[in-house]
């Protein structure tokens, strides 16, 4: 598989903040690459550097083969990049959006047509196509910027925090449209901060304080994981964490809903600790099973 | 390659349309301004309000007060019995003058060569005073005339005042207007809908697109091009028929120039949106660059000949001054493009100046 998006050694500061800092990523051509991390971990750069929007102070990106620095122009006919923040004209109706889009992409008149009917049946904005921007739910908001992305037919796609605000059913037909661009072959970039996203993607980087942690795919995941995990349900189990915090053997305590993952590096004293603390404490009311990791497991544990 | 003007241009004409509040705003605010300058800054002084101490009661005093009496540039606002009440009225304001006429004024007038009479001025506000004195000696010289019909004088100056002869100040203030409003109404425009762009985020959607800095910044300019030629002409129209401003010369020619120095208001427009990161700061900047200069710098009120040598110079660089030269030339003297062009070739390097710059500081990027 050729390679797509290949950044290497990426370095950008601003003023004295390092915001990206050797940082490596490779996607392949047709791949969903999901990228999570912190806010401030340096998602939004990395995606903006690629796009020619920030310059890189050392380091090379590669799209699609052409150098960001030298081809610019051409690079940028290549992606389709969606801002975190919705940024379409609000007072131009959906089509007036996306033949400006067109336009600006210099998609020819003939074309224009058949893409605006096959993005508007993609993206079920048909019925609103006379609405303006500005009146357009949340989800539909990310549809239209998502279809305006995608009329020049880009092979690469940077979508940054696509689905945040977005209400649970819109983001999943967000994410069934992007598995049907995939299946046609766009390579994508995106990032997200939920986890059960992120999990629908071919692999997933890790990004931390301008690094990438780990790069793997979401079956492979919790084999990153180093130590043992176990779950905790309980009644009161926001006392029962705090209960468990900071005792010997006992590496981290997080919360998860209403369930309570507790990690170590040895079974037994794991679950002799939480026997004893839950006892102590009169909590006898209780189950601890060990789970294996999720992504965010995985991630709490890369990032120490 | 197909150029990127022309969707830009569709695009920022349908903000305009959709907005049609802001549209009325920038239609309305100069009719306006031009009202209440229009009435307000006036040099033409009437109704001055002057007291009277007539000491003499003769024939003679009362054929001299008729002066001041039989124009409407003056109002007997007292006519007094004692000295002792021309300061407490000047203090008060009610009076700006005061004409004092000694005893035996009459007497004197047929027996000695010269007889005085005396005039008191406020001159706490010196241009009020200045235009005061003009008119008492214009009213005295007409009497001394009057009496001595006989008497041959040698030199005579009998001036004509050409193209405003009445020197009605709304004929020199509304055009003079006109310039300084489209300067700061063309500035606003532009940096204000560049600007917006990149505080609404989507300069960043435009600039991902192979779209060139040329592009963006000639789409922005053209559609605002028309909007401000419409507003010159409201603006005119409005002055014709509030103010009867005379329009001697050819109106073509006007709108030809005047699209020229539009051309040059809106690049210093693009220009300040270029540096400027939000619509606050580019409304700041585009108003106290292009309303101060064109209000001081000008020669819309205050003469630039009689301006200090680094004000005199520093006035080159200011367009209103070069389109004063242009309105009040075509409207007020009539004249054709033979004593314009100086002015019209600075405005139009003026403007592809400040164009070019514009376009080169303009970054197809979020850096700087």
């Amino acid at each position: 598989m050729p390679i797509d998006i290949e950044i290497t050694h990426l370095l950008k500061k601003y003023g004295d903040v390092t915001a990206v800092e050797n940082l490596d990523l490779q996607v392949k051509q047709g791949e969903m690459m999901g990228l999570i991390g912190p806010d401030g971990a340096g998602k939004t750069t990395t995606l903006r550097i690629l796009c020619g929007l920030l310059r890189a102070d050392d380091g090379d990106c590669l799209v699609g083969g052409r150098d960001v620095k030298k081809e610019l122009t051409t690079i940028r006919g290549l992606i389709g990049y969606m801002p975190q923040r919705f940024s379409l004209y609000p007072d131009l109706t959906v089509t007036e959006n996306l033949r400006f889009f067109a336009d600006l992409f210099c998609v020819p008149k003939s074309e224009r047509e058949t893409r605006l009917e096959r993005l508007l049946q993609f993206s079920k904005l048909g019925p609103f196509s006379k609405r303006r921007a500005s009146a357009l739910s949340g989800g539909m908001k990310q549809k239209l910027a998502l279809s305006c992305t995608l009329i020049h037919t880009p092979r690469v796609l940077l979508l940054d925090e696509p689905t945040t605000g977005v209400d649970p059913v819109s983001r999943r037909e967000f994410w069934d449209i992007l598995k049907e661009l995939k299946e046609q072959g766009v390579t994508i970039l995106v990032t997200t901060p939920y986890m059960d996203e992120a999990e629908r993607c071919d692999r997933i980087a890790f990004i931390h304080k301008g690094r990438i942690l780990a790069v793997e795919t979401p079956i492979d995941i919790p084999g990153l994981y180093t130590r043992v995990l176990y779950e905790l349900k309980c009644e009161n189990f926001v006392h029962a964490a705090r209960l468990l915090e900071g005792q010997n053997d006992i590496e981290s305590v997080q919360i998860f809903g209403d369930r309570v993952h507790i990690s170590g590096f040895d079974e037994g004293k794991i679950l002799s600790v939480v026997k004893k603390s839950m006892k102590d404490n009169g909590l006898e009311q209780y189950s601890l099973s060990k789970i294996t990791a999720n992504i965010e497991d995985v991630f709490v544990d890369l990032m120490r | 390659m197909k150029s990127r003007i022309i969707p830009i241009v569709r695009k920022e004409i349908i903000h305009i349309l959709r907005d049609p509040r802001s549209l009325i705003i920038i239609f309305i605010m100069p009719t306006l301004m031009i009202i209440l300058f229009g009435y307000a800054i006036t040099f033409d002084i009437r109704d001055i309000k002057i007291a009277v101490l007539d000491q003499d009661r003769s024939q003679a005093s009362r054929q001299l007060l008729e002066k001041f009496t039989n124009t409407d540039y003056f109002k007997i606002a007292g006519e007094l019995t004692g000295r002792d009440r021309i300061e407490p009225m000047m203090m008060s304001r009610k009076i700006v003058a005061a004409i004092i006429i000694p005893p035996g004024f009459g007497r004197d007038l047929v027996s000695l060569p010269v007889s005085p009479v005396q005039v008191l001025i406020d001159g706490s506000n010196a241009n009020t005073a200045t235009i005061v004195i003009n008119y008492l000696s214009a009213a005295i010289n007409n009497y001394n005339l009057d009496i001595n019909r006989n008497i041959h004088i040698p030199l005579q100056i009998q001036p004509r005042i050409w193209y405003n002869p009445d020197l009605d100040s709304t004929n020199f203030i509304v055009p003079g207007l006109l310039a300084v409003l489209m300067m700061m109404i063309c500035a606003m425009l532009t940096s204000i809908t560049i600007s917006r762009e990149k505080e609404t985020g989507t300069m960043e959607q435009i600039l991902v697109s192979p779209i060139k800095s040329h592009e963006i910044v000639i789409g922005k300019v053209i559609p605002y091009i028309l909007v401000a030629f419409l507003v010159a002409s409201a603006v005119l129209i409005f002055a014709k028929i509030v103010f009867n401003v005379p329009i001697r010369g050819s109106l073509v020619l006007l709108a030809l120039l005047s699209l020229v120095f539009i051309y040059a208001s809106l690049s210093l427009g693009v220009l300040i949106s270029s540096k400027a990161r939000t619509q606050q700061v580019a409304l700041m900047i585009s108003l106290v660059g292009t309303l101060l200069p064109s209000i001081l710098l000008s020669g819309f009120i205050f003469p630039i000949f009689a301006m200090p040598s680094a004000l005199q110079i520093l006035s080159y660089i200011v367009p209103a001054k070069y389109y004063l030269v242009i309105v009040r030339g075509i409207l007020l003297k009539g004249i054709g493009f033979q004593y314009l062009y100086a002015p019209v070739i600075f405005l139009f390097i003026f403007g592809t100046l400040l164009l070019a710059v514009s376009m080169k500081n303009f970054k197809t990027n979020l850096e700087g």
